[in-house]
């Protein structure tokens, strides 16, 4: 009996260690006091890790001017964004300059959320209080939407279906109409990729997904996949949208044809919101060593847009399509309030770039 | 026709019987009827044999019977027999009196086909005689696609099936009139004749965009289906723009088709404007026909249109104050 007393205190003891160390105990421990400016960055970032708000605000420098709430909706997200359903996974710190009691490091942040890993670079002010360094938080005031009625009157289709208990000759409502308008396949090295674009030619909305069939010269399949989230889905009347189709491990030299399938169904949708997409730029980022396309969102509508995806779909010289980038922006888009954003593309690519377009995909909370 | 899925149909065992009576044996699933049923078909089918190896011939069936109305089979000789009446949709039993005329009433006969009719005295004889779909009653109408470009040609089918009251297509040839009316347009009325129950017609969409009311009547019976004719891609697409400082107001003339038809509300219309700080662009949806949208700009800039693969007029923006 004490036997078995023994093994199960053992055994909570065993599994309380494993858990501290993977929620980065091992790690706040080492860091435990902030003696350079890389440790300060690092002791911040261990209990943003950990969620131990209080903790890391209190390893702040500039607490005199950044709220404690300001610093978490930063960090944890607010109307429930993308960040509100994400965790920090990783973060590399590296100096990027240090004079007297004042330094400059730059943090890549990894985080671990509901679409997939996303990388978040910053530079961080780290200043020398007595022997200790602190990080002086970017101050980053929560956007606040001032009380206002703001008349929405956009359209919204629904729809009635033919029921169980119709006539067989009873009508139904068709699916729209939709059509491919370009196909482009890229031999990536290691990947081919397909991409192009989709127009709705209907007037009602259609929720819409392409398919591609890779075939060998007998018009055998060879590899079939879909364009999953690299598609705007709901499409209303004449919108155009990018899609991307990935088909890793695969080379262009062994496809004799793609076979391209577009189905389209017809959904319930609203016009609103709409997103206006300003201020973009394609260039190089100094933080990140990327070619970037950077811009602002702007909700010009009522309601706040909990998760947005962006678009990107690069042209040639020729109009042809490219290449088609994909990044989910983490903060909620708030009314008339800009949120940035950026996507990269690869650098072959970039030098190809003549122009492009951006469309935008959002998620509602308790919206499909 | 449809099988109801509590039913099933018990096809006698000896393939001569099956191809002299190739009509459905029904019984409930696993019910004592189903057994009833399968001796009943064993022993008609021997009793059938029997019958058409004595050649004999005790019945007379009337030459032409309509379905749901009911009518006489006259049978010979004298005794007691059986009579068995076998329809596409049932069976029926009755003990006759040979020499008697046997009533079959209008609920055992409303579904048109081939029916057998055999009677059994000392010896069995049959017949097959066919019931015709009764007088026709409702129509089936289906019209295709339920929306439709304006100004296509052949682009609307319309197919009427005609039935009587107990839903058996009726073959005769028949009179469909099909009239399609359009707000503020004239009606299109053409009329045509069932081929083997079915009647149809192709009709080009009009230039007019709207709602389609698309009718077939047989009778008094009527049916309505709507065929919504909707707008082509936008035709010279134009904006407008004014400058307010920081920010431009852009707005579309109201947006047509080449037709003249209004573009329906909703319709995606692509802004995009290009200044010092780079491009911004907004897909704004037609609201009474127009999209208008408020952009940001800074110094001079140009602002172009486009709806789906309709592209609009490109405007330069001068830098301001």
């Amino acid at each position: 009996m004490k036997l078995i007393a023994f093994g199960i205190i053992a055994f909570t003891v065993v599994m309380v260690a494993v858990g501290w160390f993977m929620s980065g105990g091992l790690k706040r421990e080492e860091v435990h006091s902030a003696a350079t400016p890389e440790e300060a960055v690092q002791l911040v970032l261990s209990e943003v890790k950990a969620r131990n708000w209080d903790q890391a605000y209190s390893y702040l420098a500039n607490t005199a001017d950044l709220d404690e709430a300001d610093f978490v909706h930063d960090l944890a997200g607010t109307d429930g964004s993308l960040r509100t359903y994400s965790s920090l996974d990783s973060y590399d710190v590296w100096p990027l300059r240090k004079q007297g009691d004042e330094a400059r490091m730059r943090a890549r942040l990894r985080w671990s959320t509901a679409v997939g890993p996303i990388d978040d670079v910053r530079d961080l002010k780290v200043e020398r209080h007595g022997n200790l360094w602190k990080v002086a938080w970017p101050v980053v005031k929560t956007a606040r939407v001032p009380p206002q009625v703001i008349p929405v009157n956009y359209l919204r289709w629904d729809i009635i279906n033919r029921g169980a208990g119709d006539d067989w000759g009873e009508q139904n409502v068709d699916s729209p109409n939709v059509r491919i308008v370009s196909m482009n396949a890229i031999d990536r090295g290691n990947e081919v990729v397909i991409v192009g674009e989709i127009v709705n030619e209907d007037t009602v909305p259609a929720y819409v997904n392409v398919n591609a069939v890779l075939q060998d010269e007998n018009k055998n399949p060879i590899a079939e996949e879909g364009s999953f989230d690299n598609i705007a889905h709901t499409l209303l009347p004449r919108q155009v949208s990018p899609y991307r189709i990935d088909f890793p491990g695969m080379r262009l030299s062994q496809v004799k044809s793609v076979r391209m399938d577009a189905k389209a169904l017809l959904v319930p949708a609203s016009a609103d919101p709409v997103i206006a997409v300003t201020n973009q730029k394609l260039g190089k980022d100094p933080a990140l060593g990327k070619e970037v396309l950077q811009g602002q969102l702007v909700n010009e509508s009522g309601q706040i847009v909990n998760i947005s995806q962006v678009l990107a779909a690069y042209y040639d010289s020729s109009g042809k399509v490219i290449w088609v980038s994909n990044g989910y922006v983490d903060q909620a888009l708030l009314p008339n309030t800009p949120v940035n954003f950026g996507v990269d593309l690869p650098e072959d690519i970039a030098a190809k770039v003549q122009s492009y377009r951006v469309t935008v995909n959002h998620y509602n909370v308790g919206q499909s | 026709m449809m099988q109801n899925p509590s039913q099933r149909i018990v096809i006698p065992s000896d393939p001569a019987c099956r191809k002299q009576f190739p009509l459905p044996w029904v019984g409930s699933e696993g019910s004592g009827v189903r057994r009833r049923t399968t001796v009943a078909t064993i022993i008609l089918c021997t009793v059938m044999m029997a019958a058409i190896s004595a050649g004999a011939q005790q019945l007379r069936v009337p030459a032409s019977a309509i379905a749901g109305a009911g009518f006489a089979i006259t049978t010979f000789g004298s005794g007691n027999g059986t009579f068995y009446l076998l329809g596409p949709a049932g069976a029926v039993k009755k003990k006759i009196q040979l020499g008697s005329e046997v009533q079959v009433d209008e609920s055992q006969a409303r579904s048109a086909g081939r029916y057998t009719a055999i009677v059994c005295g000392d010896s069995c004889s049959s017949m097959n005689f066919f019931v015709s779909a009764a007088a026709p009653a409702k129509l089936s109408f289906i019209v295709h696609p339920s929306r439709v470009p304006v100004g296509k040609a052949d682009a609307i089918s319309a197919v009427a099936f005609a039935f009587d009251k107990y839903r058996n297509l009726v073959l005769t040839p028949i009179t469909v009139d099909f009239r399609v009316t359009l707000k503020d347009a004239p009606e299109v009325a053409r009329s045509e004749e069932t081929k083997d129950g079915i009647a149809w017609m192709r009709l080009a969409s009009t230039k007019r965009g709207g709602l389609a009311d698309v009718v077939a009547s047989l009778g008094s019976n009527s049916d309505k289906r709507i065929v919504q004719q909707v707008p082509s891609d936008a035709c010279n697409l134009r904006i407008h723009a004014t400058r307010k400082v920081d920010k431009i107001e852009v707005e579309t003339d109201p947006v047509k088709d080449c037709s003249g038809n209004a573009v329906p509300d909703g319709t995606i219309v692509s802004f995009t404007e290009m200044d010092e700080d780079g491009k911004s662009t907004v897909d704004a949806p037609l609201k009474r026909g127009i999209a208008k949208v408020t952009m940001p700009i800074r110094g001079a800039g140009t602002v172009s249109v486009a709806s789906g693969v309709a592209i609009g007029n490109e405007i330069r923006i001068g830098g301001g104050s």
